[in-house]
């Protein structure tokens, strides 16, 4: 029962921000390319409960902003200007990966007033609608490169630890190889390289072919302990000598007796690529303005008075934080688990 | 009778002798006087002032970068200077200078009784001498290009000791400026080097102090790898103050150096530091936010010289794989009128706002505001139109589909990208704007922030790109310093380069009035000349000019006759005028 409930808390929190940042159109108050130039670095929104003349009202109200006069980013509220906030409204057009197309909105303000709940960047753009687009990608990015690696490390892994021989030379020499380069200075090389035309999907693709490649080397080395291993067992020997095809074996047998430790393995990957994708972004490497995505976003605080003056753009290291802490809650809970049943057979 | 009465003769001589003291007191007094309206400073004090880069040379013959130019102003005089506030030439080691009536020859009267830094007279010779080293083609110094006037090289020669004529081989208009920041060189130390061939190698940093001299207000004291260059007063240096103190006041400055601008602004946050350069709006306005309690002003001087633009590749020599796209792409970019409707899309005033914060001036002119002297004020400033973008591309046959994309006459979306250097945020924040305000024409345009000189070779080298954004800051007011911008062989001339001639017929004409203004004397037929240029340029966009940063220095408080200035450097131009009021003078240990 206990083993239950180490996973239901990680679980819940990574499949609850999977959720959002699914539907991030959804709840994104504003499009992540939206600027709005009076009011770059705006800070929070103030929600009003009371209007000017103090009655109350369950609605909150959010009011207009005026940047002070010959002050960059400084700003007061217009009292005489405040709209009541608006749920599930009609706005822009989003889909969610094709799958959903809506124009209903969680939240909505009318303009002159913005609801930006967790402030404005320097552009004037709505730092919370780009923080969960920006979570998508990042994410999805992290989401789809760990099953990349995973699966090619599963399907080297276990070739080479089934056959032996000089494939598994060749295998396991790659990996060392792939283990010992310096990716980093790769990648910026490589990204000289590439044309100068690479839109944002294409350069998402890239970044997640870019992140499988490089991370399939350790799920390898690990599927290929336990497959070496497994192919000595008795039962494997037996379904052999019942005349199993290599495939049946390592389909029907050796692979499933890995499945505990790549889910491990894929919930340490997630967050690792996730960081690797901002890395990339922060660095330049990633997706481009407009399009959002943590690394990106971040990459704002590369300048002092920025990361001194505006918390708000904090958001995303924040978000990261906690996606990452829940991804290795998520894993121990795994490994805790997958010991279990080891030791229970 | 002289040798009857020997006594006479001595009082005489010494009669004289005073005299000739007191004459060249006075001369002194009324030569060097420095500028009107600065305060008498008094003598002590070390300034300490970061660099974001170490010197790599104090050799003025071969220095290209700015920390080690900024470290070598300070080493070294010049004949002629530009006077940084009023702009215009003045007196520096030539006390005066007569023009012949043809232009082509210029006669220098040196000051007489200077000494290098060592104590070393300086002569015609070291003039002579320096300019044979800046001239010689195997130095491949920096100032050589300035220097050669119609193809040829500048002659000068020696009349006596205190006399040297300069002849031109055509007439150059504003040839006094030429002199500005040529550093006159110690014949005494440098000829031996030079003639062994080893002159482009002398004074590196470790060099001994004794060994480098100069006619600057300090000299070279030591230098410690990493950390900082420190440099002392010269004690002969010429210049004194209204009350014939010799100057500078200063008895040390010290160079630190920093990693990077943000480093820089900490430092001086925190008192390490008396003077700053060039401060991003973003950190003008950290910094602002401390200004009440701290012990530091702030200066905005307004528009500097620094010019900031987008530009398309207007080349006509393409590399060979460019393919149909880029041939297409090349097709609407030579349209004017597709020029001129980016222009008027582009909101300026939000680059102003947001990149600079306010601090900066929209541009519709290379010529910014900060050059009173030039600027043409006729150039007409459009404001932002998406109605008047659109009716100008579909006057040249452009059209928009049901989404709103932008086509060409052949029905192709148009779409490019821009690329700027990464590492400068402001230009890449700019193309951002530019980006969605060309959205809003239906113009796909991607940002590409690349490594700077991956920018510098696309743009100069392979000639693959689409479009750019760069900045570009004169030297100095006049437009001769421009000159390789605007000429169609111009080494800088960043949207066509290496024609062979002109390509249009108002590059043509560009090319026309600036060498017509290079040989006309007189100053307001030049004006008339460049204004014409200024509006050929705002008419025909080969570059779509953007936003200029204002000038933003910081200084502590105490330090008196601190007077920034536009020309660069912006701060450090009068090193001998500053001193420290009040006891806090050189207290950084």
């Amino acid at each position: 029962m206990s083993k239950g409930k180490h996973f239901v808390v990680p679980m819940v929190c990574v499949a609850a921000v999977h959720l959002v940042t699914f539907l991030s159109g959804f709840f994104a108050p504003y499009d992540y390319s939206e600027q709005d130039r009076h009011l770059p670095y705006a800070p929070p929104s103030t929600l009003h409960f009371r209007d000017a003349q103090g009655t109350w009202h369950w609605r909150p109200s959010v009011c207009a902003l005026v940047e002070r006069p010959e002050q960059f980013g400084v700003y007061e509220e217009d009292r005489t200007r405040c709209f009541p906030l608006a749920f599930f409204t009609r706005g822009y057009r989003y889909s969610a990966f094709w799958l959903i197309q809506s124009d209903r909105h969680l939240l909505a303000v009318t303009p002159p007033a913005k609801i930006f709940l967790l402030g404005s960047d320097g552009y004037g753009r709505d730092e919370l609608s780009r923080l969960l687009y920006g979570g998508r990608l990042s994410l999805c990015a992290g989401l789809l490169a760990a099953a990349s690696s995973v699966g090619l490390g599963l399907l080297l892994g276990t070739v080479a630890g089934y056959y032996g021989g000089w494939c598994d030379a060749i295998v396991m020499r790659c990996v060392e190889l792939f283990l010992a380069l310096p990716w980093l200075y790769l990648l910026f090389a490589l990204r000289a390289f590439l044309p100068l035309h690479v839109s944002p999907s294409q350069a998402f693709l890239l970044l997640i072919a870019v992140l499988g490649i490089v991370g399939w080397a350790r799920p390898a080395r690990l599927i290929r302990g336990i497959v070496l291993s497994e192919k000595e067992r008795t039962y494997v020997l037996a379904a052999r000598m019942f005349g199993g095809s290599d495939f049946y074996l390592m389909h029907q047998h050796i692979a499933p007796r890995t499945y505990g430790l790549l889910l491990t393995q894929a919930a340490l990957l997630v967050p690792q690529y996730i960081l690797a994708e901002v890395t990339l972004s922060f660095l330049g490497l990633g997706v481009a303005e407009p399009v959002p995505s943590w690394g990106n976003m971040l990459a704002a605080l590369q300048q002092y008075d920025v990361l001194v003056s505006y918390w708000w753009i904090w958001a995303p290291g924040f978000a990261l934080f906690l996606v990452c802490i829940n991804y290795w809650r998520l894993a121990s809970a795994m490994q805790v688990a997958a010991e279990g049943t080891a030791h229970w057979q | 009778m002289v040798a009857r009465s020997p006594n006479l003769a001595i009082a005489v001589s010494i009669c004289l002798c005073l005299l000739s003291q007191f004459a060249g007191q006075a001369q002194s007094v009324s030569e060097d006087v420095v500028a009107n309206g600065t305060e008498t400073g008094h003598q002590g004090g070390r300034l300490s002032v970061s660099l974001r880069s170490e010197p790599k040379t104090l050799n003025p013959v071969t220095s290209v970068d700015v920390s080690s130019r900024e470290v070598i102003a300070q080493l070294t005089a010049d004949l002629v200077h530009i006077n940084r506030l009023t702009l215009q030439t003045e007196p520096a080691l030539a006390k005066s200078w007569k023009v012949s009536p043809d232009g082509l020859r210029y006669t220098l009267r040196l000051r007489h009784g200077l000494r290098f830094s060592d104590g070393h007279p300086f002569d015609a010779d070291d003039v002579v001498f320096s300019f044979r080293v800046y001239l010689d083609e195997d130095i491949h110094s920096p100032q050589r290009d300035l220097l050669v006037v119609g193809n040829k090289p500048i002659a000068v020669r020696k009349v006596d000791p205190y006399t040297v004529v300069f002849e031109l081989s055509q007439p150059y208009a504003a040839a006094d400026r030429l002199f500005d920041s040529v550093a006159i060189l110690p014949r005494h130390l440098l000829e031996e080097s030079y003639k062994s061939g080893k002159l482009a190698r002398a004074w590196g940093l470790d060099t001994p102090p004794l060994q480098i001299a100069g006619l600057g207000p300090f000299r070279f004291k030591e230098y410690v790898a990493g950390q900082r260059i420190t440099l002392e007063r010269n004690p002969y240096y010429w210049k004194v103050d209204r009350d014939d103190h010799r100057l500078p006041y200063l008895d040390q400055i010290n160079f630190f150096f920093v990693p990077n601008a943000d480093a820089e602004v900490i430092r001086f946050k925190a008192g390490d530091s008396d003077v700053i350069n060039r401060i991003s709006a973003e950190d003008y306005s950290n910094l602002e936010k401390d200004q009440s309690a701290q012990t530091f002003r702030l200066w905005d001087l307004g528009p500097s010289l620094e010019f900031n633009f987008l530009f398309f590749n207007l080349n006509t020599a393409l590399p060979a794989q460019s393919s149909t796209l880029a041939r297409k792409q090349t097709a609407w970019f030579r349209k004017v009128k597709f020029r001129q409707a980016i222009s008027l899309a582009i909101d300026r005033e939000a680059i102003t706002h947001i990149v600079y914060r306010g601090r900066g001036t929209p541009l519709w002119s290379p010529v910014t505001p900060a050059n009173r002297l030039w600027m043409n004020t006729a150039i007409p400033h459009p404001e932002r139109s998406l109605q008047g973008a659109r009716s100008l591309l579909q006057s040249e046959g452009f059209s928009w589909k049901q989404d709103g994309t932008l086509l060409d006459p052949t029905g192709v979306p148009v779409e490019f990208t821009i690329i700027t250097s990464a590492s400068n945020a402001q230009r890449t924040k700019m193309a951002t704007l530019i980006q969605a305000d060309l959205k809003d024409l239906g113009i796909q345009a991607e940002v590409v922030p690349m490594e700077f000189h991956s920018v510098l070779d696309r743009i100069f080298q392979t000639h693959d790109y689409e479009a750019a954004i760069l900045g570009l800051s004169g030297g100095d007011v006049d437009p001769n310093s421009d000159m390789n911008v605007w000429l169609s062989t111009g080494n800088d001339h960043v949207w066509d380069l290496g024609e062979p001639h002109p390509s249009t017929s108002w590059e043509a004409e560009i090319d026309q009035l600036m060498e017509k203004q290079l040989s006309t004397r007189r100053p307001e037929e030049r004006k008339a000349q460049y204004d014409r240029v200024q509006a050929i340029l705002a008419e025909q966009l080969p570059i779509i000019c953007l936003a200029s940063p204002n000038i933003l220095v910081g200084v502590k408080s105490d330090l008196g006759n601190f007077k920034p200035a536009v020309l660069d450097p912006h701060t450090l131009w009068n090193s001998p005028e500053l001193f420290f009021d009040g006891q806090e003078g050189g207290r950084h240990p």
